[in-house]
């Protein structure tokens, strides 16, 4: 590593550690691990059993992560993209292959401290094999400019009795602009569960576009978000499942809270086309619920106090 | 006096709900509000909450706390248990406890739970569906017992409880009150109606009848409600 590099690696891994993310994990060879800083792979790990490959392409960084088959690991892998420049575009495209009965949990931290006019645009590819079962869970750190545009796109393929879980959270700072667009194809027997929490204020736009597609038979899904939108944000929700197969069932689930001049669209879509199938789905767009607030103000919390431990729950 | 309310009257959408109300809560009294159903009790439990403006006097130790919020009262020593409490998605029975309990410790949260016949791991479970009605109930009396205010103001704190669990929240309201707090009860368990020190009834508004509570109890079961509205 050389020493601009080695200069660049250690900012990213302080802001890395001061956002939750474990610095310990991402700096031992006994977990699978990967650093990228802007379209540079800052360094990457790979363990027996998950190996990471990752090249520059033209436009950004090329990786690819595979799960052995029937390797069930215990240590999740930690991956850390970031960008601490004020500007500039990051692409990532991934693939991830879970083999057949493999399980493993990706924990990715997206660091975007500085951001006044970045890209962050992620494309991934995930294929979970039969019985495989992946997590991943993508934590962001923003700035408080809110000059991030983050567009994450996922094309999830789940092979029989698999699962593929994933968590979208803006854990600090402005959202910005985000634009989420996922979408999981289910095979029999596979589970899936898609959570996005938000908390979008100033003149943030969040954008959700996510499809289960329930094509296997007892196959499930549930598609689950939640939103806290203030000042004069607005989203956009769709939140699509898709019955095909036998027996299938889906859910879609969207709360949002809106406060001040803060505007919401949601729109959860239920097909099927199997009469064996059943998909489902619930929309609650709202300002804080009353009770909730009274009853945390009859302990003496002042609005302010009671609204911020209303979404810090809604959001958790 | 704890309490003292004076010509009290509020109109909700053009209807007066509660007319011309006096009534007072001594230090450490447990006071029962009795009434049928529509007379008024939970209007006036939220009145001294501060949740609906109104007309009159409310008298807190004194000091005329009408025009104060509802944060204002809670800081000053008044909380209220509503009838149906609250779920809180993502939040945890012990995040929603440490909201009355401030600075206490983990044991002494443990130590409320258990006094309100809750076993300790309910303190990591979510406030919302997962938990029974009488369960979330218990956890809003731990919630007040935790706050240690000077006036409890608990609505139908018995209602979808076991006879059993009722018999414990009664001994949980005793407990407060020997810890100083006053109680304003609004229960239709006879359990807990034998708990109280004084009551008054409600009936169309109004308070027809306030003293002794074995006289209110015997007018109460004689003419619940002698007004019409």
């Amino acid at each position: 590593m050389n020493e601009f590099i080695k200069n660049e690696y250690e900012r990213l891994v302080k802001y890395y550690e001061s956002a939750g993310g474990n610095t310990k994990a991402l700096l031992s060879k006994d977990y699978a691990s990967m650093v990228i800083n802007g379209n540079k792979v800052l360094a990457k790990n790979s363990t027996k059993e998950i190996i990471i490959e990752a090249e520059k392409i033209e436009d950004g960084v090329y990786a690819h992560i595979r799960i052995k088959k029937g390797y069930k690991s215990k240590n999740p892998v930690h991956l850390c993209f970031g960008m601490l420049p004020r500007e500039g575009r990051q692409y990532i495209r991934t693939e991830i292959f879970a083999e057949e009965e493999s399980e493993v949990k990706f924990i990715a931290h997206c660091i975007f401290p500085n951001a006044v006019k970045v890209e962050h645009i992620m494309d991934s590819n995930v294929k979970v094999g039969k019985g495989a079962k992946v997590e991943y869970e993508e934590v962001h750190f923003h700035g408080k400019e809110g000059g991030v545009k983050v567009i994450p796109k996922t094309r999830a393929i789940v092979g029989e009795g698999g699962m593929y879980n994933s968590t979208f959270v803006i854990k600090s700072g402005r959202a910005g602009f985000v634009d989420i667009d996922y979408e999981v194809r289910l095979g029999e027997y596979a589970k899936s569960m898609l959570l996005t929490k938000i908390y979008a204020t100033g003149n943030d736009l969040i954008k959700a576009n996510e499809s289960v597609i329930l094509e296997g038979a007892h196959s499930s899904g549930v598609i689950k978000t939640r939103m806290a939108l203030r000042d004069k944000a607005k989203s956009e929700v769709i939140g699509k499942t898709i019955g095909l197969g036998a027996y299938s069932r889906g859910h879609v689930d969207c709360t949002e809270i809106i406060m001040d001049d803060a505007e919401a669209i949601a729109s959860p879509v239920v097909m099927a086309n199997n009469p064996k199938a059943k998909v489902t789905h619930e929309a609650a767009i709202g300002s804080v619920d009353k009770k909730q607030l009274l009853t945390l103000m009859a302990r003496g919390l002042t609005e302010e106090e009671a609204i911020d431990v209303i979404v810090g729950g809604l959001l958790k | 006096m704890m309490l003292k309310i004076e010509n009290l009257r509020i109109v909700r959408e053009g209807k007066e709900i509660l007319k011309n109300v006096n009534f007072e809560i001594a230090p450490q009294e447990i006071h029962l509000v009795l009434g049928i159903n529509g007379s008024g009790k939970t209007t006036l439990a939220q009145a001294i909450m501060g949740i609906y403006p109104c007309e009159g006097k409310i008298l807190f130790e004194g000091e005329d706390i009408t025009h104060l919020s509802v944060w204002e009262r809670a800081r000053k020593g008044i909380t209220l248990a509503f009838q149906e409490p609250a779920r809180f998605e993502g939040l945890s029975v012990k995040d929603y406890l440490m909201v009355s309990a401030k600075n206490k410790s983990l044991n002494r949260l443990e130590e409320v739970i258990k006094m309100v016949g809750l076993p300790r791991n309910i303190l990591f479970q979510e406030v919302g569906d997962n938990l029974s009605g009488g369960e979330r109930k218990r956890v809003e009396l731990a919630s007040v017992l935790l706050m240690e205010p000077k006036l409890a103001i608990l609505d139908e704190p018995d209602s979808g409880i076991d006879m059993l669990s009722c018999k414990l929240i009664s001994e949980v309201i005793e407990r407060m009150k020997s810890m100083g707090t006053s109680v304003m009860l609004i229960t239709h368990s006879e359990d807990m109606i034998n708990i109280a020190d004084r009551a008054t009834i409600l009936c169309a508004g109004k308070v027809v009848a306030s003293g002794e509570r074995d006289e209110i109890k015997r007018l109460f079961k004689y003419s619940p409600c002698p007004l019409k509205r």
